[in-house]
């Protein structure tokens, strides 16, 4: 029993990035249109950032949580404002192909100077050691991101669904033109919002240093099973993203138990499984 | 949805004069390339990367479907031929049926799938299924996972072609390239094609119409990966190995690369794209990863200021589609 609730903790862990990529996919695919194919190169960027800070600065885990989110968000509000921007009207596909470009862009320059191989990262001291709880030993690091990233998800919910700024979004989600004449500067939103959806791909990417080592390839198959997460629980609504991210991980984390061979495709046999029964995905309408 | 080419030009009996004057000015300098002393592998890899790319434009250029998958067309054909070929030892042309029909069957099972969503989702599902399709192979026994099939023998064509020859071979290859550039040729422009584009600037006019946009959709994409398939099964001759590279999602996006280069929709682009993006390989091998950072860079130029591409521009300029 202990090997399957530290596989139930895994798979929970790995809920947990899947929620805050998909949430900020969707977020970013509300207001822009595009699918962020960077988004994995950009949790990948998180990662280095905490890693630089602490090595570099002497910056401690804790700022890097709160600094690596804002520079990366600063990296990504850059990105939108030279590039993405001048995707509006064309095809959707264009922005796939860019954001792809920019994944390319950023991964090549980090295996240039740092290989394929991971670099450590230390738990910080605080979240040491672990805790028995009678029925299992949970390591402290593991559950703090479990329930870190839990605040976090609910936190961009209630920012989005329950405050002015997240009803001036809804509202230019669904009619730009008429929110920009109510006198709310609409491309500045829009670049916040990009901004707002890579600061949680870092976050994430922060997150996981000290779990998964932080390696340039770390976001780039990661993002291919999100894509199937975010098929597979549709774009239309927040809360949807948060519980099929958390709700794959733990899937997952059963499967690792019970039939490791069909971990690494789990993900994508169930995409299967619901495109056959329900095409639309669980929560979306139709595309 | 707008239109991934912005200027579509009638078919005219002038337009296809034009076309085949190309046509026949490219297969005579293919034909030439082994008198020149030109590398032929380099050639024939071009060759082979120039049909999957052709094969990828007739879904994207014709049907406007982003296929981020193409690569598990070209594996998984490279797996079964050079199977058939290694460990059942059959002669080239059945390894080759092998592969195709592999391919084929591959289609019609991902297409039944992939087809259910549209757009991006489209995309972002067959990227999906491609990454599946990799974990399977990269635990299943007989692709020897990470080492690959290897030491591929190459036989006698018909019981009398040498394909160690690298003549021979070269022939071979560009004789399978060209039936099957004329194949989607004669493919894009049929009726059929027709209804194709028709689908991509304006589906719910074409349901309008009365046609049953899905079953079009599902047989250009069967179509485009069987033709894939073909690819991965000449792939496997020049290359003599078959490997987990070729089911990679960085191959899928190379050939998404290649057709943008040289212009997404056009009829020639893709052996342009294709030649362009594997001569760029060769030439800047010695530079590591830096190859993917210029891909990137030319991704992300290409999409903000060159969207055309190659063959698009001339064919922009000039006025004519080609």
């Amino acid at each position: 029993m202990q090997a399957l609730y530290a596989q139930l903790l895994v798979g929970l862990i790995n809920g947990s990035f899947y929620a805050l990529l998909s949430l900020g996919l969707a977020v970013i695919f509300g207001m822009l249109n595009i699918i962020n194919f960077a988004h994995g190169a950009l949790y990948m960027m998180g990662a280095f950032v905490a890693y630089f800070l602490l090595n570099l600065g002497g910056i401690s885990y804790w700022w890097a949580l709160l600094l690596a989110p804002v520079i990366v968000g600063i990296f990504g509000m850059i990105l939108e404002r030279t590039m993405l921007q001048w995707l509006t009207g064309l095809d959707h596909l264009y922005g796939l192909l860019l954001t792809f470009g920019i994944a390319l862009i950023v991964q090549g320059v980090f295996q240039n100077y740092f290989g394929s191989s991971g670099l450590p990262y230390a738990i910080p001291d605080q979240l040491k050691g672990g805790m028995n709880l009678g029925f299992m030993f949970l390591p402290i690091y593991r559950g703090w991101v479990v329930i870190f990233s839990l605040v976090v998800c609910i936190a961009t919910w209630f920012l989005i669904e329950k405050t002015r700024l997240g009803a001036y979004l809804r509202a230019a989600t669904e009619n730009p033109t008429l929110v920009r004449a109510f006198g709310i500067n609409v491309p500045r939103m829009i670049t916040l919002t990009y901004g707002l959806g890579v600061g949680l791909a870092a976050l994430a990417g922060v997150l996981s240093a000290p779990i998964n080592q932080v390696r340039p390839l770390m976001g780039a198959d990661l993002i291919i099973v999100v894509f199937a997460v975010v098929v597979i629980g549709g774009m239309g609504s927040i809360m949807g993203s948060i519980i099929t991210g958390f709700a794959l991980g733990v899937i997952e984390g059963l499967t690792k138990y019970f039939y490791p061979e069909a971990s690494n495709t789990v993900v994508f046999v169930l995409m299967v499984l619901v495109l056959l029964v329900k095409p639309t995905g669980l929560t979306g309408k139709a595309a | 949805m707008t239109a991934l080419t912005d200027d579509t030009l009638p078919v005219t009996p002038r337009a296809m004069r034009d076309e085949m004057i190309v046509f026949v000015v490219m297969a005579l300098l293919l034909a030439s390339v082994p008198f020149t002393g030109v590398y032929p592998f380099f050639v024939m890899q071009a060759l082979c990367f120039a049909l999957l790319a052709c094969a990828f434009n007739l879904l994207i250029g014709y049907g406007g479907l982003l296929s981020f998958g193409h690569a598990m067309f070209l594996g998984t054909a490279g797996y079964c031929s050079a199977h058939a070929l290694k460990v059942w030892a059959l002669p080239p042309e059945l390894g080759i049926l092998v592969g195709i029909a592999a391919a084929f069957v591959l289609s019609i099972i991902t297409g039944y799938i992939s087809i259910r969503r549209q757009g991006i989702y489209f995309s972002m599902i067959t990227l999906a299924l491609s990454q599946l399709l990799y974990f399977i192979y990269l635990q299943a026994p007989f692709t020897h996972g990470e080492d690959g099939i290897q030491g591929i023998p190459q036989g006698y064509m018909f019981g009398v072609l040498d394909l160690s020859k690298p003549t021979v071979l070269y022939y071979v290859v560009l004789v399978g390239f060209l039936a099957g550039f004329l194949l989607i040729y004669r493919i894009i422009n049929s009726p059929f094609g027709e209804v194709l584009k028709a689908i991509r600037e304006n589906e719910p006019r074409a349901i309008s119409l009365g046609y049953r946009t899905d079953q079009y959709k599902f047989l250009a994409f069967v179509l485009s990966g069987t033709l894939a398939g073909f690819a991965g099964a000449l792939k496997v001759f020049v290359a003599q190995n078959a490997s987990l590279t070729d089911v990679h999602w960085s191959m899928s996006g190379e050939v998404v690369l290649m057709t943008l280069v040289g212009g997404l929709g056009t009829i020639f682009g893709p052996v342009v794209g294709a030649f362009v993006i594997i001569a760029m390989q060769q030439y800047l091998a010695g530079f590591g990863q830096w190859v993917t950072v210029i891909q990137g860079a030319i991704f992300v130029i290409c999409v903000l200021t060159f969207r055309r591409g190659v063959i698009g521009e001339i064919a922009h300029y000039f006025r004519r589609s080609l």
